[in-house]
């Protein structure tokens, strides 16, 4: 069934009783041309451009729990373009025009709001940084504006501009293309229209192991028996390093928690995403009027999902820095998920040494708002074995020939990117 | 929140240390015999172990020591905790 006005009003009138799932519920076959591992907006995503640009349809994803359980139900939801790397640059400002047509091409509402990201500065040391990265987003072609403390106050109301401040704000740039989307939506957005192009979406089915002859892919082991396939892609964020184990790979990834949390829901005070270096924070209101909140990593390798106290101490300082009026809400979840790091701090979009095994992971703490280049690009990848030009710097060669991707450059460290 | 038995300063919050990474990494020997081979794996690939790993801690608020710590990435129970010495390295070299 085609989502629009009308099929609201005629199930409106029948009472909401005939609704039919979104996707159908797939028991796995023997065999596929491409298996999928993961089921989070990355998977999915590589799925439907699979079935939808290259007419691939014999294409299962498997998922270990149900879809969009893991970082794309927990994420904060940003999505800008904001990076200084031209190849970086092209690759995030790709997915940010799909961003823009996604609830059509969908036919599912991502509800993707275009509210404006804002980052701020508090020393002159800051100002030249952000001010050198947006005249590189504008000479590579994206929006981007540098905004003054006169321009902040009237764009951000409560925003604390208090010269006394431990950190006072000095300014601020902004991309006002940038914002946020609904993190479910996503998955089950591309759930639906994968599905619908005759995609096999299989919840509950754990990969425990690979077929691995001469040097190639030929299946995968699951909890629910083995499945043939000559082309495997894994998208399993934070397990990336626990899979390609499995297949005898090392990668150049941590895996690290990243926590958020959100305050009881407030009346509208806040309308776009500001986020502060200095403070290692930033903050959005979601539309139930949460405030939601996130900040650095934890600092160390975990993969327990479960963050700690001093990380939630840090951020909410922060966060009642910037808005004052947050030391008055209450607390109502925290969270962790966690995130494939990689040691330059950009993404993994790659052959590997294993024949027909292709690698999408190292998204670090940025994957959500590449979610549908990221598909785009690993489905590219898995049709025709061929790089796709916007994901060639991504390259897990890149690590042995030097061409690494650091947007901050500081080292091959990844609790401190 | 980690409480790290530091084997000076007895167990001592989290927020009292500076993380150094994992610990399990042996630099490549130095000067002309190091291959690219070497330094790319030393660099930048790891174990990343789920389960017991091996990593390194600095006693900032501290004796400002450095500790070497084995830790369960999924439970965070610590499993050991020495002192980081030179003669520590495997090879034996300082
Ligand atoms: C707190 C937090 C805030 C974040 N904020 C942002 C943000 O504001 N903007 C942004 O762009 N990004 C953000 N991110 C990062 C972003 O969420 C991730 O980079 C992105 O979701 C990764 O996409 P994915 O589809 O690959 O991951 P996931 O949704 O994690 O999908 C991976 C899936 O693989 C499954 N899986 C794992 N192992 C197996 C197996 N053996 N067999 C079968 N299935 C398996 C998992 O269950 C999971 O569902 C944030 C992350 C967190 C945790
Ligand atoms: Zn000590």
């Amino acid at each position: 069934m085609r989502y629009s006005l009308l099929s609201l009003v005629r199930n409106a009138l029948s009472g909401h009783r005939h609704w039919r799932p979104a996707w159908r519920d797939a028991a796995p076959k023997p065999a596929y041309d491409v298996v999928i591992v993961g089921g989070g907006g990355h998977g999915l995503a590589t799925a439907y451009y699979l079935a939808r640009l290259h007419g691939i349809g014999r294409v299962a994803v498997l998922e270990k729990g149900w879809i969009g359980g893991g970082n794309t139900g927990r994420n904060t939801t940003i999505i800008r373009s904001n990076y200084f790397l031209p190849a970086n640059a092209h690759f995030y400002e790709h997915a940010l025009k799909l961003w823009e047509g996604l609830s059509r091409e969908l036919n599912y509402n991502i509800m993707f709001s275009q509210r404006g990201v804002v980052n701020l500065f508090h020393s002159p040391a800051e100002r030249e940084g952000w001010t050198r990265r947006y005249n590189m987003m504008r000479l590579n072609g994206t929006d981007a504006e540098v905004l003054t403390r006169e321009r902040l106050a009237a764009m951000l109301p409560e925003l604390s501009l208090d010269p006394g401040a431990r950190y006072p704000v000095l300014g601020g740039v902004i991309q006002p293309r940038g914002g946020v989307a609904r993190h479910d939506a996503v998955a089950w957005g591309y759930a639906r229209a994968a599905d619908r192009l005759g995609v096999d979406i299989i919840q509950n089915c754990e990969v425990t192991g690979f077929e691995i002859g001469n040097g190639r892919i030929a299946g995968v082991e699951t909890t629910r028996g083995a499945i043939r396939a000559g082309r495997v892609g894994l998208c399993v964020a934070g397990h990336s390093g626990t899979l390609a184990r499995l297949a005898g790979l090392r990668l150049p990834i941590e895996t690290h928690l990243l926590q958020a949390v959100v305050t009881e829901p407030v009346k509208p005070f806040l309308s776009r995403v500001v986020s502060s270096g200095a403070l290692r924070v930033y903050v959005s209101q979601t539309a139930k009027g949460e405030v939601l909140i996130g900040g650095p990593l934890d600092g160390y390798n975990s993969y327990s999902q479960r963050g700690a106290w001093p990380t939630v101490e840090r951020i909410l300082a922060g966060a009642a820095e910037l808005y004052p009026r947050i030391r008055r809400l209450r607390l109502m979840r925290q969270w962790a998920g966690v995130m494939d790091m990689s040691m330059d701090g950009s993404p993994i979009i790659s052959a590997t040494p294993v024949g027909g095994l292709f690698l999408n992971g190292g998204w670090c703490y940025g994957g959500f708002k590449a979610t549908p280049a990221a598909g785009w690009c690993m489905a590219h990848l898995l049709a025709t074995g061929a790089t796709h030009d916007l994901g060639r710097a991504f390259a897990l060669d890149r690590f042995r020939t030097g061409h690494i991707l650091t947007e901050r450059g500081e080292g091959p460290q990844p609790h401190l990117h | 929140m980690l409480l790290l038995p530091c084997p000076f300063c007895g167990a001592r919050a989290e927020t009292e240390f500076v993380f150094g990474g994992d610990g399990s990494v042996a630099p490549p020997p130095e000067g002309e015999n190091a291959s690219d081979a070497a330094w790319t794996e030393a660099l930048y690939f790891r174990d990343n172990p789920r389960g017991a790993h091996r990593e390194l801690w600095f006693h900032r608020h501290g004796c400002r020591r450095w500790i070497a710590v084995e830790r369960d990435t999924v439970s965070h129970a610590i499993l050991r905790a020495e002192l980081l010495v030179p003669s520590a390295r495997k090879d034996g070299q300082a």
